[in-house]
């Protein structure tokens, strides 16, 4: 039975700032509570590894919000808190208690958890100097350590990773870049691209090993790290270490509450849990392909901004009243020093790819086809081409590849003369 | 403290306050402002913080970049003359700009 007690969104991230915003926009008039483990008010975590890094934005900048909108919106936003049990009945109604012993009664519960760092294990981890990058304390201590530091090496070749490493090569550090995969950003781009990066970096005075064997981290007499070892007995040095080798999904309360979990919390298309009232959205989601064809997944996690905040948006609408099966064109961009790539679709399943533009020039496109379609894009300092595949891709719309590798001629115009005529 | 009037396509006005250095963007999205999306944070990377400026206002706005002018290609609503990605209009000291919001950033 309903006590009017509203709704409980835990985690205060990207996801649950734009589900308490779009459930207000949407005329929900509950009462609202967003629940966050840390002490800082919900902020931007693209920047960290990036700006922030850099020292061009401020940790005050990073703010979603200001403490204004979540009073004039009647959202109770509270800090510092961590859930760490969830009792729920069958209508989705119950109680959360955070560590402190503090309790949260709800009515409808939201799991907007998003992820931590995945750890390595090796010797020498528990090392002083051996940092993870995903909050803003994180970012701080990254960001001081670096002031003081020489020798800088990132284990991992992904998008933090190389973000970080490039912020550090800014900073006039020399920089080593660890990753154990044959190519870098291989979760994310194809070889083409990689192969660009690896150049692009290693141009910039970035070293970069790929095929990397981590032995261990070594240490000096006061505990501080010193260098990472690797297979063969070549140890680099280091006065810092960021290790960036992905995330793992923040789970345990979806668990504990008996929802289905793999790689995430599974989800349906309206962002419901197993429960059928649990919503979910961002990182911490296992949702159905936002984008569905033939050889994509048919399940994944996204780890962006877009998913989080369009997730998020659906979540708010399943809550409303209506149902509505969520469907977005999933894109990610990262910002590598002077190096913009930003990536629209999800290449899984390529069978042709074609290169649009001027690699040497670093201002160019791949564009992934199946099947003869286009299915997605990496664009590397060519904004135009990103904003022309994402329309692309969300009418359903195609640019022959033997047609598309004309830098000469927009894309748009390109998908403009086959467009059909209504 | 720079002041921004947004005016969305509905004719809805809202007077906003920032700090020294806040951009367009960062002033409406802190508020919540419904018609700037602003998916990107103000990285230049998905062109959903795109406003109409004042005419008057264009000259006191810092020039556009060669990337926010290819962005501005891809905009949902296509560009104008006056059309600018907040997120690159950074306000200094007691300026007070204009800007309307398209009617669809996505």
């Amino acid at each position: 039975m309903s006590q009017n007690n509203g709704i409980l969104i835990v985690g205060a991230s990207q996801a649950g700032v734009q589900l308490a915003s779009s459930l207000r926009e949407l005329g929900y008039a509950a009462p609202v509570t967003i629940v966050g483990a840390e002490r800082h008010a919900p902020y931007q975590r693209p920047p960290l590894s990036k700006g922030f890094l850099q020292g061009l934005v401020t940790a005050e900048t990073l703010a979603y919000r200001t403490r204004d909108f979540y009073e004039k919106h009647n959202i109770d936003l509270v800090l510092s808190e961590r859930i760490v049990s969830i009792d729920k009945g069958p209508d989705g109604a119950g109680v959360a208690t955070a560590a402190s012993g503090r309790r949260f009664a709800f009515d409808r519960l939201a799991l907007t958890t998003g992820a931590r760092p995945r750890k390595l294990q090796i010797d020498g981890a528990e090392l002083e100097g051996v940092l993870y990058l995903r909050d803003a304390d994180d970012a701080e201590d990254l960001k001081t350590r670096l002031e003081r530091a020489r020798n800088v090496v990132v284990v991992g070749g992904g998008f933090v990773g190389l973000e970080a490493a490039a912020s550090a090569r800014k900073l006039g550090k020399t920089v080593s870049v660890l990753e154990a995969a044959p190519r870098l950003i291989g979760r994310a781009v194809g070889e083409a691209t990689s192969e660009f990066f690896l150049g692009a970096h290693r141009a910039r005075g970035i070293d970069v090993t790929l095929d990397a064997r981590i032995v261990r981290f070594t240490g000096d007499a006061q505990g501080r790290v010193a260098g990472v070892e690797l297979e063969g007995g070549c140890t680099v040095p280091a006065d810092v270490v960021l290790v960036g080798i992905g995330v793992v999904p923040r789970t345990e309360l979806a668990e504990a509450l008996g929802l289905a979990c793999g790689n995430g919390i599974v989800v349906d298309e309206h962002s419901l849990a197993s429960d059928g009232t649990t919503v979910v959205a961002g990182d911490c989601a296992n949702l159905p392909n936002p984008l569905p064809r033939e050889g994509a997944p048919e399940r994944l996690r996204l780890e962006s901004v877009n998913n989080a905040v369009e997730q998020a948006r659906n979540a708010a609408v399943t809550i409303t009243g209506t149902r509505v099966a969520y469907r977005m064109v999933p894109w990610f961009w990262s910002d590598q020093g002077d190096l913009k790539l930003q990536m629209a679709g999800l290449s899984a399943g390529h069978d042709q790819v074609v290169v649009r533009g001027t690699v040497s020039e670093e201002k160019f496109s791949v564009i992934y086809y199946r099947a003869g379609r286009v299915i997605a894009v990496d664009c590397i300092n060519n904004p135009v081409d990103f904003m022309a595949v994402k329309t692309l891709l969300a009418k359903g719309l195609n640019v022959p590849a033997e047609r598309a590798g004309d830098s000469g001629v927009p894309l748009k115009k390109l998908m403009a003369d086959l467009e059909p005529a209504s | 403290m720079p002041k921004v009037t947004y005016t969305s396509a509905a004719g809805d006005v809202s007077v906003l306050d920032g700090n020294a250095g806040d951009s367009v963007m960062e002033i409406a999205v802190r508020n919540g402002l419904p018609g700037i999306v602003a998916d990107c944070g103000g990285s230049l990377a998905c062109s959903t913080c795109h406003v109409f400026v004042r005419e008057e206002d264009l000259e006191v706005l810092e020039p556009m970049s060669d990337l926010e002018d290819e962005m501005l290609d891809g905009t949902t609503e296509e560009r104008r003359y006056n059309s600018r990605l907040s997120c690159q209009l950074k306000l200094e000291g007691d300026v007070h700009v204009y800007v309307e919001t398209p009617e669809s950033q996505v």
